[in-house]
């Protein structure tokens, strides 16, 4: 299957990477600092050139950045996690590689407080200038602007 | 808290002004904008050398909001987003819950949810030529377009209830069955369509002064539109074949018999024709379900309070700008803990920058014009 | 003639009594009815169109519930030409100074419709939303509602013929704050 495939290069490439079970797409989790070297390779090697959605949740003891990746030639998908630390996430920047990730990094950066090393232009885009806080968190509170039901 | 807006200088552009260049600002309230953009642009006489993109007029916060909605309610805030394609909208965040809860859609709901889908893709398509040739300074296309658009609408009024925001899609289905005069009153549609499109194509499409502002203007290559993460009829027309409905198909759309419009020239022009042709394809969609709709329910039984087990699910269709993907995390309580929006304009938009650098100001109209960008699904 | 002000018998009148005399006839006026009159049947929109209910004021400028044919026909984006502005849509935090810019550059006398749930109250994005302003009137004053999430066009063009009765009958907010501070009018 292409599943057992795709985790046998993963576990190849990057020895740290866990598979998560579950979900229709593979779902690696890969560490924080060995990022920078494995996405280039996932676009020279595998053809992984359409990254279509980048997310990042918070759990309540840590955030994950999920990257959505997928091939424009054989439709091969594949889903990239990278658990943070609450208190000081950063993660390098992929940007530079797909370009799209410019824009969906700044706001990721603006709702949730993750730094992106290397990033050409960290800056809020949607939330105006002066906002405090990072509103996506589970603990943002907002007594003025928000009336709750 | 309602500060005085900044006024955008070099150094927060953060890039130091050369002798000779100048910052204007487009928007937020300008008519040729579509909703709430805010353009800062730096120009060197009329030539354009950098575009920086403003949003969060229309932030409306809708992924916090949807944290304390239940999954039967929050299908609705999403007409809001990008309310030109309110249906597709609707489908899929109704098809995320679904895949959460393994339930089958019965085809005659999928036939329906089909033939709704495909007439907003019309009746979005027919704004856009209608506003776009606004911009453009032709002002009589904007009426002859409207007259197709408001067919449509009653149309839907007749079966939805509502002509712009109708909340039809439910998990498992839909809400109602349709109207007995819908057969009828599509097929008169088609009919009028046919005729009147070639009306519209005349006064457009081979208009000597359309052409010569949208032909090479606004070059968008493959290689960068798989970058940008561009979807939808802008990818189309630089010859990305990605269209939803045909590599990963939903809803039904694998019985049915239609063409990918493709191009390869990534110019204002190709979108043009994309759209145009895709607007035909549609028709050709209807004409295929219109005389043989299955009978049957029209929804499926699904509980009254809606669970989804621990887990994330991620659905995507083909809206009328592209391709928009519902991600729902869910730690099986009765709201969702986490739903993204990965919305086509949002990507789109990032292209811009790289289409307009070089170009004059009236060539920015018509790249911009032809992006198709709705903001209120760009700001979420 | 009389000045009928009840909107369901009012029929489009010119405001005066005429009186018949050999010769020909006069007509008396009083310059405020006059000058209402003339005011309410031109009024220039400024578009102003946020969201999802500017879709539908689009329809309205359109062929098939047209309103030109009440005098809304020039409808301009600059506010330095406009008399009414309808706020079509949500309004947010980082969008309330635009807005309060625009309305400052509109010229005296001048009116606002609050078109949509959402420039009312707030509307679908009342509740834990924290970007969001819960209503336009936090912002300047307004002299119409209307309500619906997007409201029909035909509910446009009721609401926009309301601002004209107001008008005719000196009942908007510009008009008694002018007659407060000006006692000749």
């Amino acid at each position: 299957m292409d599943m057992e495939l795709l985790k046998a290069y993963f576990s190849a490439l990057e020895p740290l990477a866990s598979f998560e079970e579950g979900g229709e797409w593979l779902m690696v989790q890969v560490p924080a600092e060995n990022w920078k070297n494995i996405a280039p390779k996932l676009i020279t090697e595998r053809n992984f050139d359409f990254l279509f959605c980048v997310t990042c949740v918070d759990f309540k003891t840590h955030l994950t950045m999920v990257y959505h990746l997928r091939s424009m030639q054989t439709d091969e998908t594949v889903v990239i996690k990278i658990q943070l630390n609450r208190d000081q996430p950063e993660v390098a920047t992929v940007s530079d590689i797909w370009r799209t990730a410019e824009f969906h990094e700044r706001e990721a950066f603006e709702m949730f407080g993750v730094q992106f090393t290397g990033h050409p232009d960290l800056r809020k885009l949607i939330l105006p200038d002066d906002f405090e806080g990072f509103p996506m968190r589970k603990d943002f509170e907002d007594p003025i602007n928000m009336i709750k039901l | 808290m309602y500060s005085e807006t900044t006024i955008v200088t070099p150094e927060a552009s953060q890039q130091p002004l050369q002798e000779g260049q100048l910052v204007i600002n487009v928007g937020p309230q300008h008519p040729a904008t579509h909703g709430v953009l805010h353009l800062v642009i730096t120009l060197e006489g009329e030539t354009i050398i950098k575009i920086e993109p403003h949003l969060g007029y229309i932030h409306r916060s809708i992924e916090k909001m949807s944290e304390s909605l239940t999954y039967r309610q929050f299908i609705y805030v999403t007409s809001r987003m990008d309310y030109l394609s309110a249906h597709i909208n609707n489908l899929a965040c109704a098809m995320c819950v679904e895949k959460g809860m393994q339930l089958e859609v019965p085809e005659r709901a999928q036939v329906i949810r089909i033939l709704m889908s495909e007439l907003t893709r019309i009746a979005s398509h027919e704004l856009w030529i209608g506003a776009m040739a606004m911009d453009l300074g032709a002002f009589t296309p904007f009426f002859y377009t409207f007259r197709e658009r408001e067919t449509i609408n009653d149309i839907m009024e007749q079966t939805c209830g509502a002509r712009l925001t109708m909340n039809y899609m439910v998990p498992g289905g839909v809400m109602y069955d349709l109207h007995p005069e819908f057969v009828a009153r599509v097929k008169s549609f088609v009919a009028q369509f046919k005729s009147k499109v070639s009306e519209l194509e005349d006064l457009v499409t081979d208009n000597i002064i359309f052409r010569n502002r949208t032909v090479g203007v606004g070059v968008l290559s493959k290689e960068d539109a798989i970058s940008y993460g561009c979807t939808g009829p802008v990818a189309r027309a630089s010859g990305v074949d990605g269209d939803i409905r045909k590599r990963f198909p939903y809803s039904g759309y694998e019985k049915l018999q239609f063409e990918q419009c493709l191009d390869t020239a990534g110019d204002s022009f190709a979108r043009y024709i994309v759209r145009i042709r895709e607007m035909y394809q549609s028709i050709h969609i209807i004409e295929q379900l219109i005389d043989a709709i299955p009978d049957g329910d029209f929804q499926a039984k699904t509980k009254a309070v809606i669970k989804l087990p621990k887990g994330e699910f991620y659905t995507r269709v083909e809206t009328a700008r592209g391709e928009l993907g519902v991600y729902i995390v869910s730690e099986g309580a009765t709201t969702p803990y986490r739903i993204k929006y990965r919305s086509p304009g949002f990507s789109n938009l990032s292209a811009l920058n790289h289409m307009a650098k070089g170009s004059k100001i009236g060539d920015l109209m018509a790249t911009m014009g032809t992006l198709d960008l709705v903001i209120p699904d760009i700001d979420r | 003639m009389e000045i009928n002000h009840s909107p369901a018998q009012n029929t489009e009148v010119f405001p005066g009594t005429v009186m018949d005399l050999p010769g020909g006839g006069v007509v008396t006026s009083s310059f405020q009815d006059l000058i209402n009159w003339a005011r309410s049947n031109s009024l220039w929109p400024l578009t102003f169109a946020t969201s999802c209910c500017g879709i539908e004021m689009m329809s309205t400028a359109s062929a098939k519930y047209d309103f030109s044919r009440f005098g809304f026909e020039v409808a301009r984006a600059t506010p330095r030409q406009a008399d009414v502005i309808i706020i079509a849509g949500t309004i947010v935090n980082k969008m309330a100074p635009v807005l309060k810019r625009l309305y400052d550059q509109m010229a005296d006398p001048k009116y606002v419709i609050a078109m949509g749930a959402c420039a009312i109250s707030g509307g679908p994005f009342f509740y834990n939303t924290y970007s969001v302003v819960k209503g336009a009137d936090h912002i300047i004053p307004v002299d119409v509602y209307i309500p619906g999430c997007p409201p029909r066009p035909e509910a446009l063009l009721h609401a926009l013929i309301t601002l004209q009765e107001k008008i005719k009958s000196g009942l908007t907010r510009e008009q008694i704050r002018e007659q407060s501070t000006n006692p000749l009018v």
